[in-house]
């Protein structure tokens, strides 16, 4: 703890510490998108048929679509010909143990404060990271083995836990769902594939980091929670990239699937380079993260805590079949300089005395934009079913914007919803009450600002919302002014 | 310590610190009275740094140093303390945090170490004995859903982690109740060490019969219009401030 927070203070006198560039080779695919790559990537990593045709299915209905146009987001056209679709660290061997490791990766990892050895000595966090495309290593296998939980690469779960894979992908985001969506199912390169066996309440925190390494490329991971009936666990994720002057496309899909008295809790601190200050270059985050709890008494909950990217299209939902099921979402969304983010969530109320929170913090500094667009849907076969949203602003000056927007479709008279929300600035009187007290303006406002945030940090796991404050303070450098 | 010259602020185009002259030399505590809107908590805040208090004539230098060129976080870290006469609120911020980072602060800017939680604590726990301070205050988010009054006690539990060398309460005393009152003034006087020097700003004397003052200085009109000994305090109480009103407005229509 005392070494992580070593590293973070290290990290908080930096502009986008993550931005180096590792000297890692790497194997790449051609330029561009056809069925080729589709085929090329399937080859590579050694795929069964079925995957095969699942990915051609998903290029097919992708060439149909077009890009949603709706977000309150503007940025250049993605061509979708000029990106890599596949980057592997190159030598691509099976590591047996950590020592086989591609000492630049691990150096990466060092760098990016994750060492894995630390991780799994002081942390207890079972830690899955993918650079570019493929999964590198997962620590503690065998630990959670033994209770037969599973954590492994997406890839190697295609191998060995075929019928699982093959029973829940799609299953909670179709490939036909959204444009990035298909493209994600068509291209998809690696993830985390996650499977919690009855009644097992796991006994770490399981993480994932991804990192963009190699330039040009996309990164596409997909990952797979399944928590059968009453199990729980609490999954992380985090992310960095370099910084580069071009855009890069990172569209990920996250399906989980929540049992009968399961409980899955899932964190996200991403922090993909936004871009300079004026903003050039920088990730484009589109991302479809769903869950479903199918069973009675089934909860997902979603922490987010998004300070990076150039622009950030991200809406974490949960369809709440079960009857007594509960849908969370809690999330922190901070924009500077030139950064846009247009992010929120879906409940779907589907059962009875299904139950769904909604907290959102938006914090807008620079001259960004921020919006919540989220969605509570009430079906006519949800009785008693209940919402809370609060969807509060921040500006941190007067060239940013935040904007919110609510939709409400409530097909079931028993329903209860509530909806507040709030925008409101920093003030000018607690920065100067903090200056008084020897605090200085800078550090004011990353104070007041993380008291904003509170509700959503206390939903984190300690180490996580120690890493998400400084992140933030960091975000906001220069904010106000 | 602190000597003020000729001091002239003003708010929004209006003048209100008309050529102010003061002293407090160390161990020293000022009183400071006079009637609503005379200048007290201007006076106040143009020391503290507040921005929107242009300054626009005169000096103050304290302990050597030109105080008016430091900015807000400096004259902190330098030793001055305000107690806020409507102190603010941060939401989800702890007051430990919030005391943490500013004792660390502090103690940065003197080249000492930053204190670890534990030492942290076991410093809060003694200082809040001083004020007679509930634990749970600690945990809860600065001054948010404070009474008034636990507003500002928690003032005074700050300037008593803080320790700082001047220290200047604005209406501390009002909307206190009588216990809260004494409490209150026995961790002031616990902090007077010969050394800190205070300037107390307060609308009655009860509170002087507690803190008791080397002086006390009525402002009036942006100016130090009258000053004495505890004596004059007790004098105000009894006639109000229309017999200094009519001397000074006599002098200033002459
Ligand atoms: N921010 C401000 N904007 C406009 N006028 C101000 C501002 N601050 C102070 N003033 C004015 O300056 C004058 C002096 O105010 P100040 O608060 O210093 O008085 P005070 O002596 O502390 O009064 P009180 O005893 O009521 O606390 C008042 O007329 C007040 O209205
Ligand atoms: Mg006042």
């Amino acid at each position: 703890m005392s070494d992580d927070l070593k590293i973070l203070d290290d990290v908080a006198n930096s502009e986008y510490k993550w931005g180096f560039v590792s000297n890692i080779e790497s194997d790449n695919a051609p330029k561009g998108l056809n069925e080729d790559i589709v085929r090329f990537i399937s080859a590579k990593k050694n795929e069964p048929e079925w995957l095969l045709e699942y990915r051609l299915k998903a290029f097919r209905h992708w060439q149909t679509m077009t890009e949603p146009v709706w977000p309150n987001v503007t940025y250049p056209k993605v061509d979708f010909q000029d990106i890599i679709y596949y980057s592997a660290p190159k030598p691509k061997v099976q590591l047996d143990s950590l020592d086989d490791l591609d000492p630049e990766i691990k150096a990466t990892f060092d760098k990016l404060g994750i060492s894995l050895e630390e991780q799994k000595r002081l942390a207890n966090v079972a830690v899955d990271a993918v650079i570019d495309s493929v999964s590198v290593k997962t620590t503690f296998r065998e630990t959670l083995l033994e209770k037969g939980i599973i954590f492994s690469s997406f890839s190697e779960a295609v191998h060995e836990h075929p019928e699982l894979v093959k029973k829940y992908l799609g299953s909670v985001v179709p490939y036909t769902d959204n444009f990035y969506a298909a493209l994600n199912a068509a291209v998809f390169s690696d993830g985390s594939f996650c499977y919690i066996p009855k009644g097992v309440r796991c006994p770490m925190e399981l993480s994932t980091y991804f990192r963009i390494n190699s330039a040009g490329t996309g990164q596409f991971e997909r990952t797979l929670i399944i928590a059968d009936e009453g199990s729980y666990v609490s999954y992380l994720e985090g992310c960095t990239a370099p910084m580069r002057d071009e855009n890069q496309l990172h569209a990920a899909v996250v399906e989980i699937v929540s049992h009968a008295e399961a409980q899955v809790k899932y964190s996200t601190v991403q922090n993909w380079y936004p871009g300079d200050k004026d903003g050039k270059g920088g990730i484009f985050n589109f991302v479809t993260k769903r869950g479903i709890c199918l069973g009675y008494k089934s909860k997902i909950s979603w922490t987010q805590v998004e300070t990076g990217s150039a622009v950030t299209w991200k809406y974490p939902s949960v369809i709440l079949k079960g009857d007594n099921s509960v849908g969370e979402f809690y999330s922190v969304a901070v924009t500077n300089n030139m950064q846009q983010a247009d992010t929120g969530t879906k409940m779907i109320h589907i059962g009875k005395n299904t139950s769904s929170t909604i907290i959102s913090k938006g914090i807008s500094g620079g001259r960004s934009h921020n919006s919540y667009r989220g969605l509570v849907k009430i079906n006519k076969s949800a009785d008693n079913a209940r919402n809370f949203s609060q969807c509060d602003s921040l500006l941190l000056g007067d060239q940013c914007g935040a904007h919110t927007f609510p939709y409400l479709e409530v097909s079931n008279k028993t329903a209860k919803v509530e909806h507040e929300a709030t925008t409101s600035k920093v003030g000018e009187d607690q920065i100067f009450y903090c200056n008084q007290r020897g605090i200085s303006t800078e550090d004011a406002v990353g104070l007041i600002v993380n008291g904003y945030c509170k509700e959503v940090f206390n939903q984190l796991p300690m180490e996580f919302a120690v890493e998400a404050q400084k992140l933030l303070a960091i975000s906001l450098e220069g904010s106000v002014g | 310590m602190l000597t003020i010259k000729d001091l002239k602020a003003s708010v929004e185009e209006k003048q209100i610190l008309n050529g102010l002259n003061f002293e407090v030399k160390p161990g020293e505590v000022h009183a400071i009275m006079g009637p609503n809107g005379s200048g007290k908590s201007t006076l106040a805040s143009v020391l503290a740094g507040r921005e929107e208090y242009e300054v626009t004539g005169g000096e103050v230098i304290f302990n050597g140093e030109d105080l008016l060129e430091m900015s807000p976080e400096d004259r902190a870290r330098a030793g001055v303390f305000l107690a806020f006469q409507y102190p603010v609120e941060i939401p989800g911020v702890s007051n430990a945090n919030f005391l943490k980072t500013a004792v660390n602060e502090v103690r940065k800017s003197k080249g000492l170490e930053a204190l670890d939680s534990k030492q942290f604590l076991k410093i809060m726990q003694e200082k809040m004995k001083l004020v007679e301070m509930d634990k749970a205050m600690t945990q809860r988010s600065v001054n948010e859903g404070f009474s008034g009054g636990e507003k500002k006690r928690n003032e005074i539990f700050q300037m008593a982690m803080l320790e700082p060398s001047l220290a200047i309460l604005d209406e501390t005393d009002s909307g206190l109740d009588i216990d809260a009152l004494r409490i209150v003034a026995n961790g002031v006087n616990a902090l007077r060490d010969g050394k800190r020097s205070f300037i107390v700003i307060t609308h009655y004397q009860r509170l002087l019969d507690y803190i008791v003052p080397d002086f006390v200085h009525v402002l009036y009109k942006g100016r130090i219009v009258k000053s004495g000994t505890k004596e004059l305090a007790l004098e105000l109480e009894e006639k109000g401030y229309d017999w200094i009103k009519e001397e000074v407005d006599a002098t200033l229509n002459a």
